[in-house]
């Protein structure tokens, strides 16, 4: 009995625990978006646009290229056997589009870019850099934290732009050139089932949202460990599974969201 | 001491996880002059500057500079009022991604819209006073200690604050640098009529500088007075700290259980923490 009552307080605990950190979470994107636009802090979110995105560029492209490959010879198993193959160009830029560049690009960008930011705001954190900035009356949520969020939810939208256009081409290069579809075919079936608001637009509406939610835990994160070397270990550890778990989970509800309704 | 109080303490009471820092701590820090605190490694004495700073919020008890109550200012006014101190972190907490030149030239460039060419005087003169000038070019990871804390003092003085809070600003430092740095410090505090707070376990060098001198211990001030009335306190406590004699009624211990039996704890234990 007094067992079953413990285990229910240590829940109530971990249930408490964790809307607490989801409050401090919340106020502290609330007081970091709010940057007031200067040539400063233009000056600093080009600088971080550079870190996080443009560093990030290569193993997208790189991923996005190999992945519309894979997506076309796959697709052209199975649509071959139904005499389809003909709209191999719309399946795969159907899935890239809709799905598969929003979300792995997500998953990249949480490996590559996220863990990045949270290990140097926890070793500024560490080192007391945070602290003396504070001290030195700069608020290191606007100087700090702010250009990195900014240039998180700029980047990655961009990213997977890139992700869609490499992959398709990727597509392209098995489909075409290596297996044999007629060109016209791929391109015209593509342009005639793709819609932009709808296929296009959505896809780019999904990495928003995952831009702000990865860029977002992985600057909490480093914003919020415990100051030491095995803090910022298991912070970084965090970022990574934390984005990875919220961008499939969103993912899922907001293919539901736009796609559900879709016949 | 009949100045008026820059920054005053009143009944401050601080705990970290438990374990009580602070249980009553009263101080009124004259503007002017240089205050030091001194105590046993441990007892708070970061902490205290942290509580003064605003970096830490205390159980209860207030802490006033200038009139006004740190703790109750808002976001905005506590900023406003930093731009005003200056603080010189123990480990010296340089900003990693700029060099040296950099490091002390920020201050001056979030805060004053200075043209460049006077920026670049400024930054000279105050790393020319601790000795770095020809360090400037290098990153915070190419240097010393020892340089990477004078480097954070030029930085802490680049605005010429009004408060300035120096944490241990003497480990570290070679007998030459240190007795720059006593002068330094008496300098700026005697030609700018800066407020200083000194935070330091030297107790010749900090007890040659200070006006006035507060002692904590176990959570307490428990002494206080110019540095020569503290040098025939009649408090075993006191002599035994300002002469830094290793027996007395001060403990050099963290507190623990008895030795002995720790001891023997352990080796029926057969090894491992308890
Ligand atoms: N972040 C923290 N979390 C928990 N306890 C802490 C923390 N920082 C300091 N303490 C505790 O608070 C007490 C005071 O620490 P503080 O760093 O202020 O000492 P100090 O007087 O500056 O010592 P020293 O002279 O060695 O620098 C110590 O007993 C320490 O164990
Ligand atoms: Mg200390």
């Amino acid at each position: 009995m007094t067992k079953g009552i413990e285990s229910l307080a240590r829940w109530g605990r971990k249930g408490c625990d964790a809307s607490e950190s989801l409050g401090r979470a919340g106020i502290f994107l609330a007081q970091s978006a709010v940057a007031v636009p200067s040539r400063e802090g233009l000056r600093l979110w080009l600088h971080q646009v550079y870190f996080v995105g443009v560093l990030s560029l290569a193993i997208v492209l790189v991923s996005g290229l190999f992945i519309g490959m894979v997506l076309a010879l796959q697709g052209y198993t199975i649509l071959v056997d139904f005499g389809a193959e003909q709209a191999l160009g719309q399946m795969v830029a159907l899935s890239l589009l809709r799905e598969l560049a929003p979300v792995v690009a997500a998953l990249l960008f949480a490996g590559r870019a996220g863990s990045a930011l949270t290990a140097e705001i926890g070793l500024m954190k560490a080192t007391e850099q945070l602290t003396s900035m504070e001290m030195i009356g700069v608020d290191p949520l606007r100087r700090i934290v702010a250009p990195r969020l900014w240039a998180g939810f700029v980047s990655l939208p961009i990213l997977t732009v890139g992700f869609s256009v490499v992959g398709i081409w990727g597509g392209y290069l098995v489909g075409v050139e290596w297996l044999g579809v007629f060109e016209g075919s791929y391109w015209s079936n593509m342009q005639a089932s793709v819609s932009f608001l709808d296929d296009v637009g959505n896809g780019i509406i999904k990495s928003l949202v995952f831009a702000l939610v990865v860029t977002w835990i992985a600057v909490f994160q480093g914003y919020d460990l415990v100051p030491t070397s095995e803090g910022i270990s298991r912070a970084t550890t965090r970022t990574v599974v934390y984005s990875s778990l919220a961008v499939l989970g969103l993912d899922f509800v907001l293919t539901v969201v736009m796609f559900g309704g879709l016949s | 001491m009949t100045d008026v109080p820059f920054v005053e303490i009143e009944d401050l009471h601080f705990t970290f996880g438990g374990r009580e820092v602070f249980r009553g701590i009263n101080m009124a820090i004259p503007y002017g002059r240089i205050t030091a605190i001194m105590g046993p490694s441990g007892t708070g004495k970061t902490t205290l500057l942290k509580l003064i700073g605003g970096q830490l919020t205390p159980d209860s008890g207030r802490v006033l500079i200038d009139g006004q109550d740190v703790h109750r200012l808002s976001r905005k006014a506590l900023f406003e009022l930093r731009k005003r101190m200056g603080m010189l972190f123990q480990s010296g907490a340089l900003f990693s991604d700029l060099d040296v030149f950099e490091n002390v030239a920020f201050p001056l460039r979030v805060h004053t819209d200075l043209p460049e060419p006077m920026i670049r005087d400024l930054v000279l003169l105050k790393l020319q006073s601790v000795g770095l000038r020809g360090a400037r070019t290098l990153t915070p990871a190419e240097l010393s200690g020892g340089m990477a804390r004078r480097v954070a003092l030029a930085r802490a003085v680049a605005l010429d604050p009004e408060l300035i809070l120096y944490d241990e600003p003497f480990v570290g430092q070679d007998p030459i640098s240190m007795g720059v740095l006593v002068e330094l410090i008496r300098r700026l505090s005697q030609a700018l009529e800066l407020t200083s707070i000194v935070v330091s376990h030297d107790i010749k060098e900090t007890l040659s500088i200070a006006d006035y001198v507060y002692l904590i211990s176990d959570g307490k001030v428990v002494a206080e007075g110019t540095p020569k009335s503290l040098d025939t306190h009649a408090d075993p406590r006191v002599s035994q700290f300002v002469h830094g004699e290793p027996d007395g009624p001060v403990p050099f211990h963290y507190p623990a259980p008895d030795f002995y039996s720790d001891i023997l704890d352990d080796a029926t234990a057969s090894g491992g923490h308890p």
